[in-house]
């Protein structure tokens, strides 16, 4: 699936999106398998509380399941308007 | 109903002046304009980052949303992105209506909601740092009103 990363998540992990080859069946674990990748995705998601994810462009909740998901987007709350 | 997201700047009058134009059922036309602000006196530019294809959705999903709980003629958003200038417009709203309190009401909910679920982010940069800007817990909490 692709992976996208906004703003300071962007940053901290060092690039704007990637394929990522998955079997996670929840946000939660698909956070838990990139943490063990490397330190900069473990600072990234250290506090999810920090964070809002979207599954295919739609806001959703880190419990959510990935059946089906084709695009997962991770970002800080947003700062429209 | 328009939702536009660009980079251009836009004037906001001129998009005024032909919103709702014509109309004979629209007594009044309440609109905001979103400023870039200089808070500490040493903003360089403002950085705003955007969803492509997410915030279209977004944006038109509030806007759906706002044309179901009030009877509006019309809806105008418009967003930008990229570097924008001290002073610089940053989006408008715009709502017509037949009567004022649907107008004002609506163009509030939409405010509201594009700030906390319109997927953007703005980074204020200065000669000595760039910084994200944080969501307030008051945006958030402003959402329970409605």
């Amino acid at each position: 699936m692709n992976v996208i990363y906004f703003a300071w998540v962007r940053e901290r992990i060092g690039i704007p999106q990637e394929t990522v080859e998955t079997n996670a069946a929840t946000v939660n674990d698909l956070i838990a398998e990139l943490r063990a990748r490397e330190a900069r995705y473990d600072a990234a998601f250290a506090d999810i509380t920090a964070l809002r994810v979207a599954l295919d462009q739609e806001l959703s909740d880190f419990d959510s399941s990935l059946a089906g998901v084709r695009e997962v987007a991770f970002f800080p709350p947003m700062t429209g308007g | 109903m328009t939702v536009r997201v660009q980079t251009d700047p836009f004037d906001a009058g001129a998009e005024l002046n032909g919103f709702a134009k014509g109309r004979g059922d629209v007594g009044a036309v309440v609109s905001f304009t979103g400023v870039v602000r200089d808070t500490q006196g040493n903003l360089r530019e403002m950085l705003i980052e955007h969803y492509p294809g997410m915030t279209e959705k977004a944006i038109s999903a509030i806007a759906d949303e706002a044309r179901k709980r009030w009877d509006l003629a019309d809806v105008l958003v418009i967003h930008r992105y990229g570097p924008l200038a001290v002073g610089a417009p940053i989006m408008m709203v715009a709502t017509a209506a037949a009567h004022r309190a649907a107008a004002f009401e609506a163009a509030d909910f939409l405010m509201d909601y594009l700030k906390s679920r319109a997927p953007f982010w703005k980074k204020e940069v200065t000669a000595e740092a760039e910084t994200w800007v944080a969501a307030k817990n008051a945006d958030e909490d402003a959402l329970k009103r409605w």
